[in-house]
């Protein structure tokens, strides 16, 4: 009997908590509790990814520290939940991450009818194949009739069947759960290909014992913009994530830099007063201080200072800007004026 | 008895500490708390759904699922419907589970007897093999089984060749797929009907035996009746099957069945490591037996097979069943680790159509619906066998 009292007391609890769950805007939870929970990659080099010392490192995981700095003036009130494909939309859905950015694409069906939408795109990427080099394949449409390693849950997966189909190839494919599983059955031999986001098979070539044994094939077969993503219907929150993304590419643009933000605070351009909050009421329009893009700045640095540290040339991946270069640099990464 | 000591007692206990009065109001509380959490769930459930925009409903599973599945046991392409991918996932369950039953418990009947030799080396393996395996998680076993598969086996251009009939490779067990053509139907006719000629045997020679006391092998005209007659009709029909056998083109072979290297490590780890649960079961079934049992058969006149067959297992069986049924429960649900090694089973199916589809809620629901029915079909039938081999008491 005491263990049956025990228990419902426990059940009443626990349902109790669950209702509590459900309450005001994240902007405020996220205020109250002190820190932004963020939904990242499992382990993804130069996007999300955990080192020897557990400290996260990447593309995706700056843009939680940004969004920290903006809120608290201090990037490392973040804590990260790894997690897997198929387990990221349940877990913002049901609140258990503040903001998702784990190199996730942007598409309408998950912008729309999932319930959540997408604040911009950090990484303009497209899906790719990697092979041995042995097989002699140097074509894409040369795939017919290979067993292909993917993740779950993704739109590599969808876009694989696609581009079978539409080119007229059989193909087998063996679809894993975790990114580190697929990668495992495609060096144990399982499968002739390796297809994921190009910039995750840069990244995830490097695992590979011998990585030059392997060739990633010309082929682009996608649009995969990759960005952060938020619960629909909290438009503050929504607006904080928004313009943390477009406080990153203004910087850039704007020629303002973790080294130069002190100085850059006396400038006289009116556009580089307003971005550091000299001028105007823009940071307490959207529930922050008027600091909030400078203090991004200083603790993050901007777009370019992040891409160049966690995907440029110092780094292993070595991944050109490409399209990810600003609009006025031949590229496609464009914000809108703060003004 | 009790009444006499009701009279005797005076009746000064109070209304609360009346134990009828605190029982009933117990159970009431726990009733009343009960539906209160269980509208908390569904009232929570609700709330959280709407502030999505979201609602339950499974129309959705109507839709386009654009992705391909490796191991289909129906026609299934990327322009199928996400049901249908639901029910692939449910029937690769279905394989997975109804193949590792049969093997675990053979395994776990052989390994169970052996613990119980007399040879001391025979023994000592099977304690070895229960204790070690069953200490070990599954998930683990699975890991190793799927490395243990892939890692020693060859490409496909390198793969085994068994006569150019059939292919072992990292890809799986190539095997040549049979094609049946018209006529194929009286086969299958026959092999009914020989399956209903056997019963119809063991029946006769079961009530002649409790009659006259006549022995008669029905355990082999039954297998000839059901190998026989399909066998007779095949002949017959003129043998209406032709093979599809697999050749190697380009990366993979084409043609014939594929059995996966997937399929074949799950069926290992499930089967092995249900198989020592299994084995202490029937070990502990067959020790429950009293000594006096086989001592008593064996004083008249029967001999050690028959004691066995007659005497021991049916006995043993009322001690084995119930907790095999538990056994063939668990490795069901088991099966749903598959995920991990890339087996499309009905876990891995729901989860690639909620997160293509964002069903979340609704899937779940799907889940435990089809894990419960096949849980309870199993433990149903279970508990009627039992009920068939149970103590008869006269």
């Amino acid at each position: 009997m005491k263990s049956t009292l025990l228990s419902l007391a426990l059940g009443v609890g626990l349902s109790v908590a669950a209702v509590s769950a459900a309450s005001a805007g994240t902007l405020d939870d996220v205020k109250a509790k002190g820190f932004i929970q963020c939904g990242s990659n499992t382990s993804l080099i130069g996007f999300g990814f955990p080192d020897e010392q557990n400290n996260w490192t990447g593309l995706d995981v700056d843009f939680c520290r940004a969004l920290a700095a903006a809120i608290f003036n201090d990037p490392t009130k973040v804590k990260f939940t790894p997690l897997s494909a198929k387990e990221r939309f349940t877990a913002l859905q049901s609140g258990e991450v503040d903001v998702l950015s784990r190199n996730t694409t942007w598409t309408m069906s998950r912008d729309t009818s999932l319930g959540l939408k997408f604040a911009g795109v950090m990484y303009y990427d497209g899906q790719g194949f990697l092979v041995k080099k042995s097989l002699g394949v140097n074509s894409a449409l040369k795939l017919n009739g290979a067993s292909v390693c993917t993740q779950t849950g993704t739109t590599t997966e969808l876009n694989l069947a696609d581009y079978f189909k539409a080119n007229n190839m059989t193909y087998q494919v063996v679809a894993f759960e975790k990114e580190e599983e697929v990668l495992k059955a495609y060096q144990d031999g399982r499968c002739d290909v390796y297809t994921t986001d190009q910039s995750g098979i840069y990244a995830q070539r490097l695992k590979l014992a011998n990585p030059d044994d392997h060739v990633v094939l010309p082929e682009i077969i996608s649009k995969e913009p990759l960005g952060p993503l938020v619960r629909q219907g909290d438009d503050a929150w929504f607006n904080v994530v928004k313009w943390t993304y477009y406080a990153l590419i203004n910087a850039e643009e704007l020629g303002i830099t973790s080294k130069n933000i002190e100085e850059m605070k006396n400038s006289a351009n009116p556009e580089v007063a307003r971005f550091v909050g000299k001028e105007g009421d823009f940071g307490t329009g959207i529930g922050l201080t008027n600091e909030w893009a400078a203090q991004i700045v200083k603790h993050v640095g901007n777009y370019g200072e992040i891409f160049d540290r966690n995907l440029g040339e110092g780094t292993q991946l070595k991944i050109a800007r490409g399209k990810n270069a600003l609009w006025n640099k031949g590229g496609l990464q464009y914000a809108p004026p703060i003004r | 008895m009790t009444a006499v000591i009701d009279e005797a007692r005076p009746q000064r206990v109070s209304f609360f500490n009346d134990p009828k009065v605190r029982s009933r109001v117990a159970q009431i509380v726990f009733v009343l708390l009960l539906a209160w959490i269980g509208y908390e769930i569904y009232h929570n459930t609700s709330v959280n759904l709407a502030k999505l925009n979201k609602n339950v409903n499974f129309g959705f599973l109507w839709g386009t699922a654009g992705f391909d599945i490796i191991q289909t046991p129906l026609t299934y392409s990327r322009a199928s419907l996400y049901i249908d991918a639901i029910i692939i996932g449910l029937l690769n369950t279905l394989i997975i589970a109804g193949l590792g039953i049969i093997l675990a418990t053979i395994l776990g009947f052989i390994i169970g007897i052996m613990r119980l030799s007399s040879n001391w080396v025979i023994a000592k393996i099977a304690t070895g093999y229960v204790e070690l395996i069953r200490n070990i998680p599954l998930l683990l076993q699975m890991f190793f089984w799927y490395a243990a598969v892939l890692k020693p086996l060859p490409g496909p251009r390198q793969g085994i060749n068994f006569f150019d009939l059939a292919f072992l490779s990292n890809r799986g067990l190539v095997i040549p797929k049979p094609i049946w053509s018209s006529g194929a139907g009286f086969v299958g006719l026959a092999l009914v009907a020989g399956c209903i000629g056997a019963f119809a045997v063991a029946r006769w020679a079961r009530l002649r035996q409790e009659r006259t006391g006549e022995q008669f092998p029905s355990l082999w005209a039954g297998l000839a009746a059901i190998i026989g007659l399909p066998l007779i009709a095949f002949l017959l029909a003129g043998a209406p099957v032709t093979f599809e056998y697999p050749e190697l083109k380009g990366f993979n072979f084409v043609g014939g069945t594929t059995v996966l290297p997937e399929l074949i490590a799950l069926l290992l780890a499930l089967s092995i490591y249900t198989a020592s649960f299994i084995a202490e079961i029937v070990r502990a079934g067959i020790m429950a037996v009293s000594h006096g049992q086989t001592e008593a058969a064996h004083a008249l006149g029967l001999r050690a097979r028959p004691t066995l067959r007659l005497v021991v297992i049916p006995q043993a069986l009322r001690v084995i069943i119930p907790p095999l049924t538990s056994q063939y429960l668990n490795l069901t649900k088991n099966s749903s680790l598959a995920v991990a090694i890339g087996y499309p089973d009905l876990v891995a199916m729901g989860g690639v159509v909620m997160n293509q589809s964002g069903r979340a809620v609704e899937i779940v629901i799907i889940w435990m619906f089809v894990y419960l029915s096949i849980s309870l079909l199993t433990s149903g039938f279970m508990n009627w066998y039992n009920a068939r081999v149970r103590l008869v008491e006269r």
